[in-house]
C-alpha cells in the first residue's frame, strides 16, 4: 500500500516523502467490485491524505468510477454488486456503516449537472439538510449564501434564488450541484467527470473551485482530461482494465512514469 | 439538382405527412360527433332546475338531477378513497422497488385486473359488500369503481416514475437522502404531471362506469341521507331514461351525458391547474 504525502510543492516531493504523512483519509485495501459475474474492479489498494486532491485516470471502462461509487457506496444500486476487501474512512469500515449517514459524510458531483426540476435554485441547495429535518428558515438562509458562496455561484445567482434550478447554464448548474453537495458538509468529495460536459470558461471554475476546496476537503476526481488531472490534483491513480497501475504524486506520473502503460497512455499512445 | 433518389424521398415524405394528417382527422370525427350530438340533444333539457331539482315522477314534466349529479362526485370521490392510494402506492412499488419476480407477477396482475370487464368487477362488489349489508350502498359502488381505478393508476404511475433519469435518484441518495424520502420527495413530484394524467383517466373512466353501479350503487329517485344508502349516478340515471318511452326522459338523459362530459372536462382542469409545475 502507498503512502500519500502532502505534495502542494512539487519541488519537494521527494523530501516530504520522508516527513510525517498527512492523516489518511480514506484506505482500500485489496478492494474488488464485481457486477454479476463481470469483475469491475481487481484487488485495489491506495490511500488518500486528508485535504488532499486525487486524480483518477484511465480509459473508459477501466474501474476508475465503480472505485469511486464504491467509496459512498452508490455501487450498491446495481442490485448485483458485490464487495470484497476493505475501504475505510477515517479508519472506520465503510461497509459496516449505515449507507445514508456515510453519504453525508461522502459527497458526490456527477458528470451531468442534475439539479432537482421542481425545486428552485434556494431548494435545490438546501434539499439534502430539508430532508434530514432542517427546519429553521434563518439557518436554511445560510448555509444557502455560504454552500453557493464557496462553490462561486453566489454572485450569479443571489437575485434569483426562487428560479428554478434548471434555468442556469450548464456550467451554473453544475456549480449549483458542488453547492448542495456542500451544503450537507461532507468530509470528501468524489467528483466523477465534473467538467466533461462543460465549455473550457467553465471548466477552469470549477478546476480553481477544486483548488479552493481542498483546503478543507478531500477529494478524488475521475476525470479523461489529463491536462485537467495534471492541473487539479496532488496525486493521480492510473486504472487499467479494472487494476491500479500507478499511484504517485502528478508531476512524478506525468513526468517519469515508473510504469510503461503509464507512460503509454499519457502519451496517448493507446487508450 | 434534384435526383430521382430524393424525388422518391420527398414524394415519400409528403405521403406519410398526409397519412398523418388523415389519422388524425379520423381520430377527431368521432369526439366532434359524440360532441355535437349530445350539445343539440341535451342542451334543449338543460336550466337550473336540472342542476338544482330532484327527478319528477312519472307524467309530470320538469324536475332535475341534482341528486344524480352530486351522487355521481360522491361515487367516484369514494373510488379515489380506495383506488388511488392502492394504485399509487402499488405503481411506486413496481417502478423503484419490482424488478424481481414479485414485481413481475403483481405487474402481470395487474394487466389482468385491468382487462376484467367492468360488469365482473360490479358482480364482485355485490357478493363481497351487498350480500353481507343486504342492500345496496354507495359504498359498494365506490368500491367497485376504486377496484376498477386500481390497475389503470398503478400502470400510469409506474410508467411515470420510470421516466424519470436515474440521475436524479442517485443525485438524492448522494447527498444522504434516505431512500423512502428520495422516492416520496424528490421522484415523486418530478413524475406528478403524467401521475395526475393518469388519475384523471381512471377518474373519467369510473365516472363513466354504468354497470358496475347496477348491481351496487343502484340508484335513487330521492337525496341518500348516508352512504350506506342506494345513491343516483347520472350513468344510471342516462341509461334508464334513454330508454324509456317519455321525450322529457329522452332529453335529460342527453343532459345528463353532456353534464358527465363538462364535469369530468372541468375536474381535469382544475386539477391540472391546482398541481401545476411551479417552474
Amino acid at each position: 500500500m502507498m503512502t500519500i504525502v502532502d505534495t502542494n510543492s512539487p519541488g519537494t516531493a521527494a523530501a516530504s516523502r520522508s516527513i510525517t504523512p498527512r492523516a489518511i483519509k480514506i484506505a482500500a485495501d485489496s478492494l474488488s467490485c464485481y457486477f454479476g459475474s463481470v469483475h469491475a474492479l481487481k484487488n485495489v489498494s491506495l490511500s488518500v491524505a486528508e485535504k488532499s486532491v486525487l486524480a483518477i485516470i484511465g480509459p473508459s471502462g477501466c474501474g476508475k468510477s465503480t472505485f469511486l461509487r464504491s467509496i459512498n457506496r452508490m455501487h450498491e444500486l446495481a442490485v448485483d454488486s458485490r464487495i470484497t476487501g476493505t475501504l475505510r474512512l477515517d479508519g472506520e469500515d465503510i461497509y459496516r456503516m449505515d449507507a445514508v449517514a456515510l453519504r453525508k459524510r461522502v459527497g458526490m458531483v456527477f458528470q451531468k449537472a442534475n439539479p432537482f426540476p421542481t425545486m428552485s435554485i434556494f431548494d435545490n441547495v438546501i434539499v439534502g439538510l430539508k430532508m434530514n429535518g432542517l427546519r429553521n428558515k434563518k439557518d436554511l438562509s445560510e448555509i444557502v449564501e455560504w454552500s453557493l458562496r464557496r462553490a462561486a455561484l453566489w454572485d450569479e445567482v443571489k437575485d434569483s434564488l426562487s428560479k428554478s434550478g434548471v434555468s442556469l447554464s450548464g456550467g451554473q448548474q453544475q456549480r449549483l450541484c458542488i453547492a448542495r453537495t456542500l451544503a450537507v458538509n461532507p468530509e470528501v468529495i468524489l467528483m466523477d467527470e465534473p467538467a466533461s460536459a462543460l465549455d473550457p470558461l467553465s471548466t477552469a471554475k470549477i478546476e480553481e473551485l477544486i483548488h479552493e476546496l481542498k483546503q478543507q476537503y478531500t477529494i478524488i476526481i475521475v476525470t479523461h482530461n489529463m491536462q485537467q488531472a495534471a492541473r487539479v490534483s496532488d496525486q493521480t491513480a492510473f486504472f487499467y482494465m479494472g487494476e491500479l497501475i500507478e499511484l504517485d504524486d502528478t508531476t512524478r506520473i506525468f513526468t517519469t512514469p515508473a510504469r510503461k502503460q503509464t507512460e503509454n497512455y499519457i502519451t496517448g499512445r493507446f487508450g | 439538382m434534384t435526383t430521382a433518389l430524393q424525388t422518391y424521398r420527398k414524394s415519400k415524405n409528403t405521403i406519410m405527412y398526409a397519412l398523418c394528417i388523415l389519422s388524425t382527422i379520423a381520430a377527431l370525427v368521432p369526439l366532434v360527433l359524440i360532441f355535437y350530438h349530445t350539445v343539440s340533444l341535451g342542451a334543449s333539457a338543460l336550466n337550473w332546475d336540472f342542476f338544482t331539482k330532484l327527478p319528477k315522477p312519472v307524467g309530470e314534466t320538469g324536475g332535475g338531477l341534482a341528486n344524480a349529479i352530486v351522487g355521481t362526485l360522491t361515487l367516484v370521490g369514494l373510488g379515489c378513497v380506495i383506488g388511488l392510494p392502492v394504485g399509487i402506492t402499488t405503481g411506486i412499488f413496481l417502478a423503484e422497488f419490482g424488478g424481481n419476480m414479485y414485481g413481475t407477477v403483481v405487474r402481470f396482475l395487474t394487466d389482468v385486473l385491468n382487462g376484467v370487464p367492468s360488469i365482473v368487477t360490479g358482480v364482485v362488489a355485490y357478493t363481497v359488500i351487498v350480500l353481507p349489508m343486504h342492500h345496496f350502498s354507495a359504498y359498494a359502488g365506490g368500491f367497485a369503481l376504486g377496484i376498477l381505478m386500481i390497475p389503470v393508476v398503478t400502470r400510469t404511475t409506474e410508467e411515470m416514475l420510470r421516466t424519470v433519469p436515474q440521475s436524479y435518484r442517485e443525485a438524492a441518495l448522494a447527498l444522504g437522502i434516505p431512500q423512502w424520502k428520495t422516492t416520496l420527495r424528490i421522484i415523486l413530484p418530478t413524475a406528478l404531471g403524467g401521475i395526475i394524467t393518469g388519475i384523471m383517466l381512471a377518474v373519467a373512466r369510473a365516472a363513466g362506469e354504468t354497470a358496475p353501479l347496477l348491481f351496487t350503487a343502484l340508484n335513487n329517485r330521492f337525496w341518500h341521507n348516508t352512504l350506506d344508502q342506494p345513491i343516483a349516478s347520472l350513468t344510471v340515471f342516462i341509461y334508464n331514461y334513454g330508454v324509456s318511452p317519455f321525450e322529457d326522459w329522452i332529453a335529460q338523459a342527453w343532459a345528463g351525458a353532456l353534464v358527465l362530459i363538462f364535469l369530468i372536462l372541468l375536474l381535469s382542469v382544475a386539477v391540472r391547474v391546482a398541481t401545476r409545475p411551479r417552474y
